[in-house]
């Protein structure tokens, strides 16, 4: 049935649908809208599922953590700075194998206090063992969260599903909602591999001496490494379903393309606009959008990047002292590669600064006619 | 106890009327006279099997046993040191959601993750009355990291953050009390050598819906420096002096004290190591402190 939704109720009709028993959150914008949704279907009883007031972030973590180890599906929502304060907790969620599956909503870091679009939130994260999926449409918000439950029960490993704040959080746009009975069958009960259990008592997270944390460690390694595959099957059964895929990465334009924007988020929208206009300019331009980040896509970023002669790589955030993580972990994935693509990295669009296709027009001629990358990360937009 | 001919020669026979059942294993790793475990005993024996134990961070994170073995008969999850509340919140509306509504669930906890860094989740769990049972088991320091204060460290004592003449200068934090004003339904003191009102409690406490609170006093010979074999000596003598108190608080509002000591606090502070270098002003001082407590206590109980 298609609705009208915002893009966060597209988050909250896939929890959903996916029948969560336990939503333990906090507010802060602008993920809220995701919350308060679910907290009415709580209270309406269209879902089945205990809600839980935490009083902070870092609360709502440790309660999704403790009712998963109960055994139960749990969901909970953060953004910016409510994220930054989970950190510790993101870390114990994968350490301790939970398929805990969270809506973050990428968001700006203060001070100054700003609400809106950057990824410095989710991309600081990237080492807590988390599975990312980016988000750039209300559909591919609500497709991915229902099967971020399924891959994640599936490898036992936490998920989260990134959203752009308010391009996206608060973007109205069509979107099909899947039936219940469809997505039972796509997602069945959770059957969880550990849990706490009364008639064989078992305890979960106790110390673990130099003797037995690497293998604890190299486990979830070898968990990350199998996501890939198995988030390829799990889509497409999802296609059999639904009708819709959207691939770990998604090329526009880029079989000929002699320049590959690659970027996550809305801002893929505008690219493929920018795209349009200089193909029929005569420019060999394409797009890579990346969804998945965690964990990185490392054959799927060479195969499609390697025939390029440069790479413009957007980042929406800044590793201060670094540059662009996303061009980061890009330049690194491309070393392996016999061809080496030049790889240029821009950084713009922070706290919720808007990225035109102008912009993308500048940072092609920039690349034009560069023969090197000038810098590490060059910044687009920022006001002289 | 019997004084039959048998027994005078074999030696007096205590019969036990607490439950033959031990939910801990020995060869655990505590301290030789941790108080902390002569609590955990009789905590379970007083709640049964169907208990599940939330344990973070603390010494009885290590004493519930280190990778891969358990000391405890009961499940256990460890969790993040200031996350009880929180996750003792989550694994009681998992239960719940699961039909499971017999199970208690236990956040048992040391005096550091309750009262300092735990303070803000449990705070979260009691306001919203969340169906737990949390004991803290107080050893007044953080004795895991080696013997650090805590804000339930009493006044005058020395520990390694206050040491020498920078011994604690700030009183214990009144966590019964703070508790109590959340309007919990249950809220108590506890003490190992006073283990008839121990049990009595927890059995109560387990009937209870709602959040609960057992202040669980609980003896360190490592930490005190005191002798192993005085830990319930020095526990019995905390009542005694009225410096840990028996009290219970029903519904945040209606206060029982239940037992009314009259010995003098110095009896209690010289024969400790962390207290060894206070003068007799400060004994007095102390003294004075636990009069005004004591005043305090009883008015409310009036």
């Amino acid at each position: 049935m298609k609705q009208v939704l915002e893009g966060s109720h597209a988050v909250s009709e896939a929890v959903r649908l996916a029948r969560a028993k336990v939503i333990s959150a906090y507010p802060i914008t602008p993920q809220t809208h995701i919350v308060e949704a679910l907290s009415e279907y709580c209270a309406d009883g269209s879902m089945d599922a205990r809600f839980i007031c935490v009083e902070s972030e870092h609360s709502a973590m440790a309660s999704c953590i403790g009712a998963s180890s109960a055994g139960v599906r749990t969901f909970t929502a953060s953004s910016s700075h409510g994220l930054a304060l989970m950190h510790e907790l993101l870390h114990w969620a994968s350490g301790a194998r939970l398929p805990i599956v969270m809506a973050e909503v990428n968001r700006a870091l203060g001070p100054g206090w700003n609400i809106w679009m950057d990824q410095s939130d989710s991309l600081s994260q990237r080492d807590t063992g988390w599975i990312q999926l980016y988000c750039e449409t209300g559909q591919e918000v609500l497709d991915t969260t229902l099967q971020a439950y399924r891959l994640a029960e599936t490898v036992n490993l936490p998920v989260m599903v990134v959203l752009d704040a308010f391009f996206l959080s608060h973007t109205y746009e069509p979107v099909d909602i899947p039936d219940q009975k469809s997505v039972d069958t796509f997602l069945p009960s959770f059957v969880p591999r550990i849990s706490l259990d009364q008639q064989e008592p078992n305890a979960i997270g106790q110390m673990a001496p130099p003797a037995y944390y690497m293998e604890m460690r190299h486990s979830i390694q070898m968990a990350m490494q199998a996501v890939l595959p198995h988030f390829i099957d799990v889509e497409r059964e999802f296609n059999n379903v639904f009708g819709r895929t959207y691939g770990p990465v998604t090329p526009y334009a880029c079989d000929d393309a002699e320049y590959i924007f690659v970027m996550a988020g809305t801002s893929a929208s505008t690219c493929r606009q920018a795209i349009k206009t200089l193909r029929d300019q005569g420019h060999k331009v394409g797009v890579l959008k990346l969804k998945m980040f965690r964990p990185f896509p490392y054959q799927y970023i060479r195969k499609n990047l390697e025939k390029a002669k440069k790479v413009i790589v957007l980042d929406r955030n800044c590793s201060f002292g670094a540059g662009g993580i996303f061009a980061q972990e890009i330049r690194s994935a491309m070393y392996a590669c016999k061809a080496h693509p030049q790889i240029f990295s821009y950084i713009s669009g922070l706290g919720g600064r808007d990225i035109t296709v102008d912009h993308f027009f500048e940072m092609l001629d920039r690349t034009e006619k560069s023969g090197y990358p000038e810098n590490e990360s060059v910044w687009i937009g920022l006001n002289p | 106890m019997n004084h039959n001919s048998q027994e005078a020669i074999s030696g007096c026979i205590m019969k036990s009327k607490y439950p033959a059942t031990d939910y801990i294993m020995s060869g655990h790793v505590a301290c030789p006279g941790c108080g902390a475990v002569i609590a955990m005993k009789f905590a379970l024996q007083a709640l049964g099997a169907k208990t599940i134990l939330v344990i973070p961070a603390c010494c009885w994170a290590v004493v519930a046993g280190v990778h891969p073995q358990t000391s405890l008969k009961v499940p256990v999850l460890h969790t993040a040191f200031e996350t009880s509340g929180a996750a003792a919140s989550g694994v009681r509306a998992a239960l719940d959601m699961k039909g499971d509504t017999e199970t208690t669930v236990v956040a048992w906890a040391g005096d550091g993750g309750t009262f300092d860094i735990g303070f803000q989740s449990l705070s979260g769990a009691c306001e919203r009355n969340e169906n737990f049972l949390y004991v803290c088991y107080d050893n007044e320091a953080y004795m895991n990291t080696g013997v650090q204060r805590s804000s339930a460290t009493p006044y005058g004592a020395q520990t390694t953050t206050t040491p020498k003449n920078a011994w604690k200068s700030h009183r214990k934090k009144n966590i019964i009390d703070a508790l109590a004003a959340h309007r919990i339904p249950y809220a108590a003191t506890v003490n190992i050598a006073y283990p008839d009102d121990m049990m009595r409690k927890f059995k109560k406490a387990k009937d209870i819906q709602g959040t609960r609170f057992i202040h669980a006093y609980a003896s360190c010979p490592t930490g005190w420096r005191i002798p192993s074999d005085q830990t319930v000596a020095i526990s019995r003598l905390a009542v005694q002096t009225n410096l840990f108190p028996l009290y219970e608080v029903d519904k945040g509002t209606d206060y029982t004290i239940n037992y009314h000591g009259n010995r003098p606090v110095a009896e209690y502070l010289k024969i400790q190591g962390r207290f060894k270098h206070l003068t007799e002003k400060d004994h007095a001082d102390i003294q004075d402190m636990v009069d005004e407590d004591w005043q305090l206590l009883k008015g409310k109980a009036a």
